[in-house]
Parts: structure tokens; C-alpha cells; sequence
């Protein structure tokens, strides 16, 4: 940077020099010197602009509005002052690290940036993201007692996520995810991602959401539905899922080509929700996933999955003492996407299910549930999204009772940054007792940008 | 035991001596996220890299999916050239995270963003807030339409190559002394094309034109979309039309991924013409390098101005 300022220093005392040969005899040629020169600079100064942008993201603000952002207002009949509107600031933006670091420093002292990732203070902090998730609920519940699903109370400030996300080093990543309730705070995720292992393999320490089957993974934001399906809640614990501290290491696999194929091995301390309790130190559960995908077009591709976990359960002997009783579930998921990459924003579709088998260890037998769920969402158009979902499962202590149920959701994007979602939930409990509810969502985010799940 | 060491000593001898005419010989895989990197990547390359990129020239670079297929490419490559300035925020960071390649991690001497070469226009200046749009909080990503840009890209490109390939460093100048002597000839006749157009008023669909009218002395007075992302809205488009007609703009531009029925109903209103234009290669099947590129657009605006 600074042979490049010597550089810009020593062109800037040569114009004049170049100036004062007027009497020589080619003025044309003179010209075309000049003009290199001034290109020559402008280089310059654009590379180092460049290597002021990567070192602070945002450069020192004079108050003045994007100019983008208010295209209508330009000035008419002016456009070569409104073309050369957005280069003004630079030359400021430009010299201050040259002059000296306060200007550098000064950046703090302005108003506050809440634009997230661009925020001046980037460098040192983390992307802080925050997710809200409000939930009104209306419709009869008619939830049985021993009924896994429980109804959503009429007005909720269901979630209040907060994230934490940064590139540690070239190694290394970390995110966290905390989640806020109306009343307490629960540690959703948190772990360090290690990336730069040899032989390919990516490793993750810390607290996550298991890689068991597509819905266990996500977030309640990124749902396409404003409640979890059946089978997620009778089975495999539901919203907050096999969600645990421990391990994951995954990689990918040699395939045929074209063939995308990842193996997944977790060990978690052996705690998750009402799917996995850990008695003992020895009582660590583990979950499998391999996963499989192909692009079948370049806008159709096939996601598919095969899921192991297990782990030691809360079941109890008849003298009320912990049994060493195990759990076993096994799971296969399949998506189809479509998306055509021409129409990319307007256009999409996602069908997807996930079946599922619970082997529950208990007194006295122990009981196999099986559950799915099969859904389909359509974009039809940029902000709207609407979708269907059937629902079928056993519950994972009584694998006689099955419960079934039906939803359809209607999802409109005001912009990517929030979500206004209606859905119509249908519940046929196991006692032959029915609920229809209408559930109400409104998502909104704040800050850093995050990329967008697949 | 003695043969056996020795035996092993010369091996590894010979693997020492062989690797770098191995290393040589073995092409750089790199990987772009759009088709324009790509392009800039491939003149400076040439024959000693492989390069793919991620997103095709029709879509929209904002909006890309982060398809596993990705990984295949990303856990293989040497070099990750990104667009930067947020334009991939939404899908290639998890790309990156998960591609197990230690080499293209941010920060890593494999992954490179390009923005810091090019002029970027459009910093927005103060506070910055989402109520100016979705996208482009840190100035304008599209900078590649900007000739000049374009040379300093490569430039950055072939230094970059010949830090991870040293051996070829001197090639990879030579080309790209080439590219820029090509890239300068192209600009005389492209500046001679549109010379006669200078201060024609244009609306685009979205802000990815900026940096091309800069540079060929157009003027955008307006987008369909009322903030960078965001879709139109009736309201705005009444305002833009109102405009158009005070201005007599007569050309609206849009890229090739968005739909086309706001900018007609503009087009009907206010009697301007509304063409598809490329802001990528391979938005058309025939521009396949970023000459090309330049060649379609210019002969575009030129038969819409007509
Ligand atoms: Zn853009």
C-alpha cells in the first residue's frame, strides 16, 4: 500500500513536468502520455480503494444517502453529474488512511451502522442476526392427555432466535444459536465448525441439532410450516429435537460422477428432549446419516437420505429404578426440488418425506412406532409460497395409538427479511378425538444476512 | 532391512524430483462464482487451469442455490474467485463451510475476492439499513460490466495464479498482457459504438448496469425495482413511468432472470422499448467469453436506441 501511495505521489509531481513541454513538437502525443498517466492514477487509486475496502469494510461515512437507493430522485438533465455523483465521497474515503489512523479510528464516532455484516466494526464482531417468531393460534384443540402434540396457546411470542456467526480463522468457524422463549433461554446451537482438516473431512464440536433425517436440522424459521409434523413430535422429540452436546464429523464420499454422496457420524452426550436420557457418563447416543444427491436437470435434482441414531431412554423398571433401556430409530428421507434457474425467484417446488421407525426399549415390551410425513410446497409467485402436508404416527411409547393429520399452509414474503405465514392444522388423535386449528406466523429478521438452507 | 531403506530413501528421491514436473504439469482447478469470473479467469488461465463456475449466466447471482453438486466442484479446486461485496452472501458461505477444502476457506491463499480490484460504485455512505433494499449494503456487485474493471480483475487473477503457481507466474502475465491488449482494442470499438448514444437516458430492472452506463456514458434514471431486491410495486412504477415520460426514456433494460410483465405494462405506458440484456456471460448461448459479453449488449442498446 504505501509503494503504491509513493507511486500515486510521484505521477501526481510529474503532470506539472509533462505540462510545462508545450513547445515541444507533438502536442497529440503529449496528450496520449497525459491521459495514460491519468488512467495509470486512477488505477492506482482504485487498487487502493480496494485494499482500504478489504481492510475496513465500510469507509468513513460524510452523511449522504446511497445513490441507488433513491433512483427516482436523481437530478434530471444532469447526466453526467449524477453519473459522477457516486465517485465524489472517494477521493475522502481514499487519503484518510494515508493521512494518518485517526481518520481510520474516527469511524467508530459515527451513528452506529445497522446494516449488519457492513457495520465498520465487522472486523472484530461477529454477524449477529436476530430472528423473531410470533405465533397466534385459534380453533378447537381437543388435545387427548397422553397426546405427544401440544396445542399452541392463542397469542405467542414463540421464539426469539438470536445468532452469533463468524469465520474464526482460515480454519475455523463458529456459529451460535440462542433461543429465547417468552421465559427462558436454551442454547439451541453452539459449535465450532473445523474446516481445514486433512483428507477432506469437516468437523463440528460443540452443541447441535443431529444430522437424523431433513426436519431435525432445521431451525423453526426455515420451516416451511409454522408447526413441526407429527411424526417429529411422537418420535423424535419434536421442536427441540435430538439437539445435543457432542461431535460430528462428515465427509464426502467417492461416487460415481455426477454423484454427490456424504457420510455423517455423530456421538452427543446422550441427552435430547423426551427421545434420549442419559443416566450414565457411558450413556452417549450416536446418530449416523449418509446422504445422497443428484442434479437430474439443471432446475430438478434428488435429495435422498438414510438415518441411524441411538441412544439410552427414560424408562423405568417396575421398582422405579432406570432400566438401561435403549432406543433405536431409523429413518429415509427423499426431496425433489425444482427450480428453474431462469425464473429462479418466482418459481419453485419441494416435495419431500421422511419415514421413520422408533424402537423403544421399555417395560414390559418394548414398543416399534412407525411415522411419516409426505409434503409438497409450490412458489407461485415471487412472495408466494403454498403447500400441503399429510401426517401419520405411532407414538414412540404406545405403538398402538396413531395419531394422523393434514395441513395446508399459505407462506407470503414481504420481503426476504419477513414472512407472514396462515396454516389450517387438522388432528385426528389416536383417542377419536379431532382438532382443527388455524395457526398464524409472523417471522421477522434482523441483521446479518443468512444464507439460505438447502 | 538395509535394501529395504535404501530402497524407500530412493523412492522418496524420486518422488521429490518427480513432484514438481508433476506440479507443473498438473493444471490449477479453479472454481468462480459466476460465469464472469470465470470468463476473466479463463483469457488469463489459459491452458494451465481449469475453471468452472457455480452459477449459470442467466440466473440470478443473488438467489443461487446451494446445491451439493457444488461441493464436488469446491472440494476439488485450488482457487475460488467470489464476486464479493455480499453478492453470494446467500448461498456460498455454506458452500465454503461444508466443502471440507482447506485450501478455499475465507482468508485461506485459495479464495480470492475479486471486488478488491474493480472500482465499486454505489457505496452507500452513513447508516446503512434494510430499508434500502435487500441487497448491495457494501456498493454495487455488478462491477464486472465495466471494461476497465474487467482488466483490473484479470490482472488480480493472474497475480493470484502465479502466487499458487509460480512456475507459470510469467505465463500468466504474458496472457495477460494479451487479454488487455485484445481488452483495449474491444474498448475503442465499443466506445466508437456507442459514442453516438452518449447521455441516452435508460431505466434497468435491477442496479446491475450501473458501472457499464458509467463507463459508456449513459444515464440510468431509474429501476423498476424500488430498492436493490425488492419487488416492484404499483406505486413505484406509476412514479417511474411519470418519470420516464418527463425524461423521454426510451429503453428499459432488464436482465434475463426477471420477469418480464411490469417492464412490459412500463414499456406500454410509456411507449419505450424493453429489451432483455445480459449482465453475464452465458446468458445467451453464444456469448461464451467476456468479449462477447460486451459485443450482445452493445449491439442490443444500439438497436434499441434505434
Ligand atoms: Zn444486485
Amino acid at each position: 500500500m504505501k509503494t503504491g501511495m509513493v507511486g500515486v505521489f510521484i505521477a501526481v509531481f510529474c503532470i506539472p513536468v509533462w505540462g510545462q513541454q508545450t513547445n515541444a513538437p507533438d502536442l497529440a502525443a503529449q496528450n496520449a502520455a497525459l491521459e495514460q498517466k491519468v488512467r495509470d492514477l486512477e488505477d492506482r487509486l482504485i487498487a487502493l480503494e480496494g485494499k482500504v475496502r478489504m481492510l475496513q469494510s465500510t469507509p468513513p461515512a460524510p452523511a449522504q444517502p446511497a445513490a441507488e437507493s433513491q433512483p427516482a430522485a436523481a437530478p434530471p438533465a444532469e447526466p453526467a453529474a449524477a453519473q459522477a455523483q457516486p465517485q465524489v465521497p472517494v477521493p475522502p474515503a481514499e487519503t484518510s488512511p494515508v493521512q494518518g489512523q485517526s481518520q481510520v479510528t474516527s469511524t467508530g464516532g459515527n451513528l452506529p451502522n445497522y446494516g449488519g455484516a457492513s457495520s465498520a466494526a465487522k472486523a472484530l464482531n461477529p454477524d449477529v442476526s436476530v430472528i423473531g417468531d410470533f405465533i397466534g393460534a385459534a380453533g378447537n384443540t381437543n388435545t387427548p392427555p397422553l397426546a405427544t402434540l401440544q396445542p399452541f396457546p392463542s397469542l405467542q411470542m414463540h421464539e426469539s432466535e438470536i445468532g452469533l456467526q463468524a469465520i474464526i480463522d482460515p480454519y475455523a468457524r463458529g456459529d451460535f444459536f440462542m433461543s429465547f422463549g417468552e421465559e427462558g433461554v436454551n442454547l439451541e446451537e453452539g459449535y465450532i465448525t473445523f474446516t481445514a482438516l486433512p483428507g477432506g473431512f469437516v468437523a463440528k464440536v460443540g452443541k447441535m441439532r443431529s444430522a437424523f433425517g431433513k426436519v431435525n436440522m432445521m431451525h423453526n424459521h426455515v420451516l416451511p410450516w409454522v408447526d413441526r409434523p407429527l411424526v417429529s413430535t411422537n418420535l423424535v422429540g419434536g421442536e427441540d429435537g435430538i439437539d445435543d452436546a457432542g461431535f460430528s464429523v462428515e465427509r464426502i464420499l467417492p461416487a460415481p460422477k455426477g454423484i454427490f454422496l456424504e457420510a455423517t457420524g455423530q456421538v452427543f452426550r446422550g441427552d435430547s428432549a423426551d427421545v434420549f436420557t442419559a443416566a450414565n457418563r457411558s450413556d452417549v447416543s450416536t446418530v449416523a446419516h449418509l446422504r445422497g444427491y443428484k442434479d437430474l436437470t439443471e432446475s430438478t435434482n434428488l435429495d435422498l437420505g438414510l438415518s441411524y441414531a441411538r441412544g439410552h431412554n427414560d424408562a423405568m423398571l417396575l421398582n422405579g429404578s432406570t432400566g438401561d433401556f435403549v432406543t433405536q430409530l431409523y429413518g429415509a428421507d427423499a426431496t425433489l426440488r425444482w427450480k428453474p434457474l431462469r425464473r429462479s425467484i418466482y418459481h419453485s417446488f419441494v416435495g419431500r418425506t421422511e419415514l421413520i421407525w422408533s424402537q423403544r426399549q421399555q417395560f414390559p415390551v418394548e414398543q416399534r412406532a412407525f411415522g411419516f410425513y409426505t409434503s409438497a410446497d409450490y412458489q407461485f409467485g415471487r412472495r408466494w409460497f403454498g403447500g400441503g402436508r399429510f401426517d401419520y404416527s405411532d407414538r414412540s411409547r404406545f405403538d398402538n395409538l396413531t395419531d394422523k393429520g393434514a395441513a395446508a399452509t399459505l407462506t407470503y414474503w414481504p420481503s426476504e427479511f419477513s414472512q407472514l405465514r396462515g396454516e389450517y392444522r387438522f388432528t385426528h388423535y389416536a383417542e377419536n378425538r379431532d382438532s382443527h386449528e388455524f395457526l398464524m406466523q409472523l417471522i421477522f429478521s434482523l441483521g446479518a444476512h443468512g444464507a439460505h438452507p438447502f | 532391512m538395509h535394501k529395504g531403506k535404501r530402497l524407500f530413501v530412493s523412492l522418496i528421491a524420486a518422488g521429490v524430483l518427480l513432484f514438481p514436473t508433476l506440479a507443473s504439469a498438473k493444471k490449477l482447478n479453479v472454481v468462480t462464482a459466476t460465469t464472469d469470473m470465470a470468463a476473466l479467469a479463463q483469457e488469463v488461465g489459459g491452458d494451465r487451469i481449469n475453471v468452472e463456475a457455480i452459477a449459470k449466466g442467466y440466473q440470478d447471482p443473488h438467489f443461487v442455490e446451494a446445491k451439493p453438486s457444488f461441493l464436488l466442484k469446491l472440494r476439488q479446486a485450488d482457487l475460488l474467485i467470489v464476486v464479493g461485496l455480499q453478492l453470494e452472501i446467500g448461498w456460498l458461505p455454506p458452500l465454503i463451510t461444508q466443502s471440507g477444502n482447506p485450501r478455499v476457506q475465507v482468508g485461506a491463499a485459495g479464495y480470492l475476492d475479486a471486488s478488491q480490484f474493480a472500482e465499486i460504485l454505489e457505496i452507500p455512505q452513513g447508516v446503512v439499513t434494510r430499508a434500502m433494499g435487500d441487497v448491495h449494503p457494501l456498493g454495487n456487485p455488478h462491477y464486472w460490466l465495466d471494461p476497465d474493471n474487467g482488466r483490473r480483475v484479470a490482472k488480480g487473477i493472474a497475480g493470484k495464479l502465479g502466487e499458487i503457481d509460480p512456475a507459470d507466474s510469467a505465463y500468466f502475465q504474458e496472457r495477460f498482457q494479451d487479454f488487455d491488449k485484445r481488452l483495449t482494442a474491444a474498448e475503442q470499438k465499443w466506445d466508437a459504438e456507442m459514442a453516438p448514444y452518449r447521455g441516452r437516458k435508460v431505466v434497468t430492472y435491477h442496479n446491475s448496469f450501473t458501472n457499464f452506463a458509467r463507463h459508456f456514458h449513459l444515464d440510468v434514471i431509474g429501476y423498476v425495482e424500488p430498492r436493490p431486491g425488492i419487488p416492484p410495486t404499483p406505486s413505484h412504477t406509476i412514479e417511474l413511468i411519470g418519470l420516464m415520460k418527463r425524461e423521454n426514456c426510451r429503453l428499459v433494460l432488464v436482465e434475463p432472470y426477471f420477469d418480464l410483465k411490469t417492464p412490459n405494462s412500463i414499456g406500454s405506458a410509456t411507449g419505450a422499448k424493453v429489451l432483455v440484456y445480459l449482465p453475464s456471460v452465458g446468458g445467451e448461448k453464444q456469448v461464451t467469453n467476456y468479449f462477447e459479453l460486451f459485443d450482445y449488449d452493445i449491439d442490443l442498446i444500439k438497436k434499441g436506441f434505434q
